[in-house]
């Protein structure tokens, strides 16, 4: 047996005063398996301890709100008794060292978080972001994770509908890999990990223990050096087949009455997931260890308490339903076991060939977990650029239209949407590729809409303001496919916070996030934090991923962004000032990476979306798109690609110059189409709710123009725009 | 009309065929794959999905599941035998259909609407269908399919091509194969035409919010020719 000392506490993970503190607790030296069960639950990934502070503040009450943070996922009220529960989780780690894995895991990961609450999962969706396109591993690194993301989920069953890639060389060393899932379920048959009763048999179903993933929780929780390969050990292998036999198993049990609680095994498995029923229901809990299925021969309690073998579930049972339970797992061809019970005792007991070999106090683990008020420093709003006439004079707006389109970051993304597996379960009716995915509910009228959104380069701007664009923008995203939006579920990517300057960019997000949804009503429910994202003291932007949901409570109200006929008119609705500091065109065009990011006027951006949803309610609107990166000849441009129709863009009215007024990142801003029948009554509305809109164009030819300025055709664009990706991944 | 689905475990399109079938008329069953008996069926369909996991090769573990015997009975005694994405793989691994199904050219999985051209109507199958061209919807990693020189020029002399990959006019080139399959080859018969292998997933176009509604034709033709 390996003596502990302070030593082995730190090759844990552990900080030295955590340690002490660990001996203090237990009045006593841990022996190495209390030791790994320590450093699994009081590691960040697991504790929250450098960020639970500050997410006590988050914005997650609501009507629609059945269960906020603290659960599996979130889970919200979307009338007739159905119910969605959804989560983003990240596994940012484990795909830098092993792509395939890393990101087939993180899928399966989520989708469990979902079905563990008794829900069907219906929708997948992802936040991919990578280094700079010339970095020699994003190639590979892109398309591993593509095909672990398509590898598991279609093997499942359930469609990827949306996502978001991104390219930025602060993530050279450190990728982003963000999963989410949505499930179905009746609001009456929810399942919690909350156990309840003593003596309660303790189940575990799914695939056998081995020995993958030791320490991925402590892995998820480190900076990288160059002895990154050496973690490759410390990534779970994935089987989506078993999910799918687990999945399917587990529903089935779930229709009957005898699961008293159930938590799946993910980040520090048998650990977190046996510990936090256990605290949940203030119980405690004994296990022995040797009933525990195991893939490998010799596991010892430490390997079998701290592997993250995938796809494997907790239960605890009514007693006397074991049988019952078990039969359908047989059904399944999956393993079941009891392999113990919970008591009174508030401890957690581990017996391994009959003899005890860890107690502790589950208090100890959870409540007493270290919780750190970091220091931090705030931002400062960058001073705004001072562009002239001359920084625009040679300028052709058709060369950066071309420019903007091939960006990597604008660039047309099917090659990696085409890999998933969209339309099964047959209730996709908006692809990847729009405004946000959308998916009916099963056998309903109603539709929900999902996307998932990033500003990294705002946030990096200012933190404060980036929080809230990236909320406000996910709301946008909701309203233009008609959808109200309900609630949000967060994936927090930052690096170390044990710097000012890293925790500082996380409290702030946080806060502009807080702002934005409390306006907007639109709740966090459920999320998760990865900090370390750091490679050799190089930090990556602050990235926080917001995945939205939005109702539609007649999916035959659903938007699309393509326009749709000639003679129709297309509208901006929102005011554009011409806002260029941190937009594309800066940075592309004008290498300009100074300057605050675009200011969110919560008020305007909750007034355009709700007149929008009005339009819509009334037929008045054919088409509509947000305008986000690259402005609104970017927006535009895409609009025509995808409905291979032109348009003749109308003078601009007022002072903003054409450069500014077409690709400046103003927020809070739609592009629509009217017919010109409803032009009246479309314009009546807006003007009665004070809504600043712009008559943009209309809608004709196979070209974009505007007066002498820009000709372009379609075709042109659409070659660009269509092929970068295809063409990056080719060479 | 009835129909049995068989779900085999990880099959994952089993549900869109029942919601399918039912919407056009049949009276469906679901199957479980441990079974040895197949109720009365008119028609028996093998769902896409993964069914084993797909281990080993696609579809071999299914082709030896214990209700497959009572599929190649039904099959050789003139039953129709539909099998959709892994449902074909299935078929090619029971030898109810000649040749194989690889992987993709380009080694990836394709999720996409495509054209495919009907090449043979004197079936059941596509019958009534009153256009030459459908648009169809394929999601699969092992859809390129093959066989040898032998086996194709008897395929090919019993018209026992159902369908080919093509554009929207019917031109089946390689420029419109998106999968690397021999001669384009999207779907295939056996030789008395009862049994009917395709990658494409007619379920998932069967309204006009979903990807298109070539998929109804299928289905209207199918229970109308029944």
């Amino acid at each position: 047996m390996i003596k502990v000392d302070e030593q082995i506490a730190i090759e844990h993970g552990l900080k030295k005063d955590e340690y002490k503190k660990i001996c203090d607790l237990l009045n006593r030296t841990p022996n190495i398996t209390e030791l790994g069960v320590f450093s699994a639950m009081w590691n960040e990934h697991c504790s929250y301890k450098s960020s639970r502070k500050h997410l006590k503040k988050l914005h997650t009450k609501g009507k629609q709100v059945i269960q906020g943070p603290g659960e599996n996922a979130g889970v919200v009220d979307i009338e007739d008794n159905d119910a969605i529960v959804f989560k983003i989780e990240s596994h940012n780690h484990p795909s830098f060292i092993e792509p395939y894995q890393g990101a087939a895991t993180g899928v399966g990961g989520i989708m469990r978080d979902i079905f563990t609450m008794g829900a069907r999962p219906i929708a997948n969706l992802n936040s991919i972001h990578f280094g700079s396109i010339d970095h020699e591993k994003t190639r590979n690194l892109l398309r591993g994770v593509v095909k672990g993301i398509g590898g598991y989920g279609n093997c499942i069953g359930v469609p990827t509908i949306a996502g978001q890639t991104c390219f930025d060389e602060s993530y050279n060393g450190n990728i982003l890999v963000n999963a989410m899932t949505l499930g179905l379920v009746n609001k009456n048959k929810i399942f919690y990990s909350k156990a309840a009763g003593i003596n309660k048999p303790v189940i575990y179903v799914g695939s056998k223990t081995g020995r993958d993933g030791i320490h991925g929780a402590s892995m998820a929780s480190a900076i990288f050096d160059d002895k990154i390969e050496e973690k490759k050990p410390t990534v779970q292998v994935g089987d989506p087949f078993t999910e799918k036999l687990l999945l399917e198993a587990c529903l089935e049990l779930m229709a009957g009455k005898s699961i008293i609680s159930i938590q799946d095994m993910g980040a520090a498995g048998l650990t977190s997931s046996s510990i936090e029923m256990a605290s949940k229901g203030d119980l405690g809990i004994e296990i022995d260890l040797n009933k525990v299925p195991c893939r490998e021969e010799n596991m010892t309690p430490y390997e079998i308490m701290l592997s993250e073998s995938q796809e494997r579930m907790l239960i605890v049972l009514e007693a006397g339903k074991e049988n019952e339970a078990k039969k359908i797992f047989d059904k399944w061809n999956l393993d079941f076991a009891v392999i113990g019970k919970t008591t009174n005792s508030k401890n957690i007991e581990l017996f391994f060939e009959n003899k005890k070999v860890a107690e502790i106090p589950i208090d100890f683990l959870a409540e007493n977990a270290p919780m750190y008020d970091r220091k931090w420093t705030k931002s400062k709003l960058p001073k705004k650029n001072k562009f002239s006439k001359d920084d625009f004079k040679s300028l052709k707006l058709s060369d950066c239209l071309n420019k903007i389109l091939t960006d990597p970051n604008i660039a047309d993304k099917e090659w990696i949407w085409n890999q998933y597996d969209h339309t099964v379960m047959g209730d996709t009716i908006q692809k990847p590729g729009g405004n946000a995915g959308v998916v009916r509910v099963h056998g309903t009228n109603k539709a929900v809409a999902a996307a998932v959104d990033s500003s990294a380069t705002y946030c990096h701007a200012h933190p404060l303001t980036g929080g809230k664009q990236v909320v406000c923008e996910s709301w946008r995203n909701m309203i233009s496919v008609g959808a109200k939006p309900i609630a949000i579920t967060n994936c927090l990517n930052f690096g170390n916070p044990e710097k000012e300057k890293n925790m500082g960019e996380f409290v702030e997000c946080v806060e502009g996030i807080t702002e934005a949804s409390k306006y907007l009503n639109y709740p966090v429910v459920s999320g998760n934090v990865s900090f370390y994202n750091e490679t050799k003291d190089k930090g990556i932007k602050p990235t926080p991923s917001i995945g939205g949901i939005g109702l539609l409570s007649d999916y035959k109200q659903m938007i699309t962004m393509e326009l749709k006929n000639d003679g129709n008119y297309i509208f901006v609705i929102g005011k554009t000032e011409g806002h260029l500091d941190q937009s594309i065109f800066a940075k592309n065009i004008l290498s300009n990476h100074n300057g605050p990011p675009p200011e969110i006027n919560l008020f305007n951006e909750k007034q355009n979306g709700m007149s929008i949803l009005n339009l819509n309610n009334k037929n008045l609107i054919e088409t509509c798109h947000d305008v986000s990166l690259g402005g609104i000849l970017t927006a535009v441009s895409k609009m025509s690609i995808k409905g291979n129709k032109g348009v003749k863009l109308f003078p601009i009215e007022g002072l903003v110059n054409k450069f500014e007024y077409f690709f400046g990142e103003d927020q809070g801003r739609y592009i629509i189409e009217i017919k010109p029948e409803n032009l009246g009554n479309v314009e009546k509305i807006l003007k009665k709710d004070s809504i600043h809109f712009d008559k943009l164009g209309i809608i004709g030819s196979d070209q974009i123009s505007y007066k002498n300025d820009l000709k372009i055709s379609i075709e042109d664009i659409k070659e660009g725009y269509k092929k970068w990706l295809k063409d990056y991944m080719v060479n | 009309m009835k129909s049995s689905v068989i779900i085999f475990p990880g099959s994952n399109c089993d549900r869109d065929m029942d919601v399918a079938l039912k919407k056009f008329g049949f009276k469906n069953q679901m199957v479980w794959h441990n079974d040895t008996e197949i109720p009365k069926s008119d028609l028996i369909v093998l769902p896409g999905g993964f069914s084993y996991g797909d281990y080993l090769r696609c579809g071999s573990i299914a082709g030896k599941s214990r209700i497959i015997k009572s599929v190649i009975d039904f099959a050789n005694s003139g039953g129709l035998v539909l099998g959709i994405c892994n449902g074909f793989q299935i078929l090619t691994e029971t030898g109810l259909l000649p040749g194989i199904l690889q992987q993709n050219k380009y080694l990836n999985f394709i999720c996409k609407n495509v054209f495919v051209k009907i090449k043979n109507k004197e079936n059941k199958y596509f019958k009534n269908i009153n256009k030459e061209v459908l648009e169809l919807h394929i999601a699969h990693n092992e859809g390129n399919y093959f066989c040898s020189n032998d086996e194709l020029k008897s395929i090919e002399d019993n018209s026992q091509i159902a369908i080919t990959y093509c554009d929207h006019k019917g031109k089946d080139d390689e420029m419109n194969n998106p999968n690397g399959a021999l001669k384009n080859i999207a779907g295939i018969f056996n030789k008395d035409k009862n049994i009917l292998g395709m990658m494409p997933h007619p379920e998932r176009m069967i309204d006009p919010f979903l990807s298109g509604e070539d998929g109804s034709l299928f289905f209207e033709n199918l229970i109308g020719s029944l």
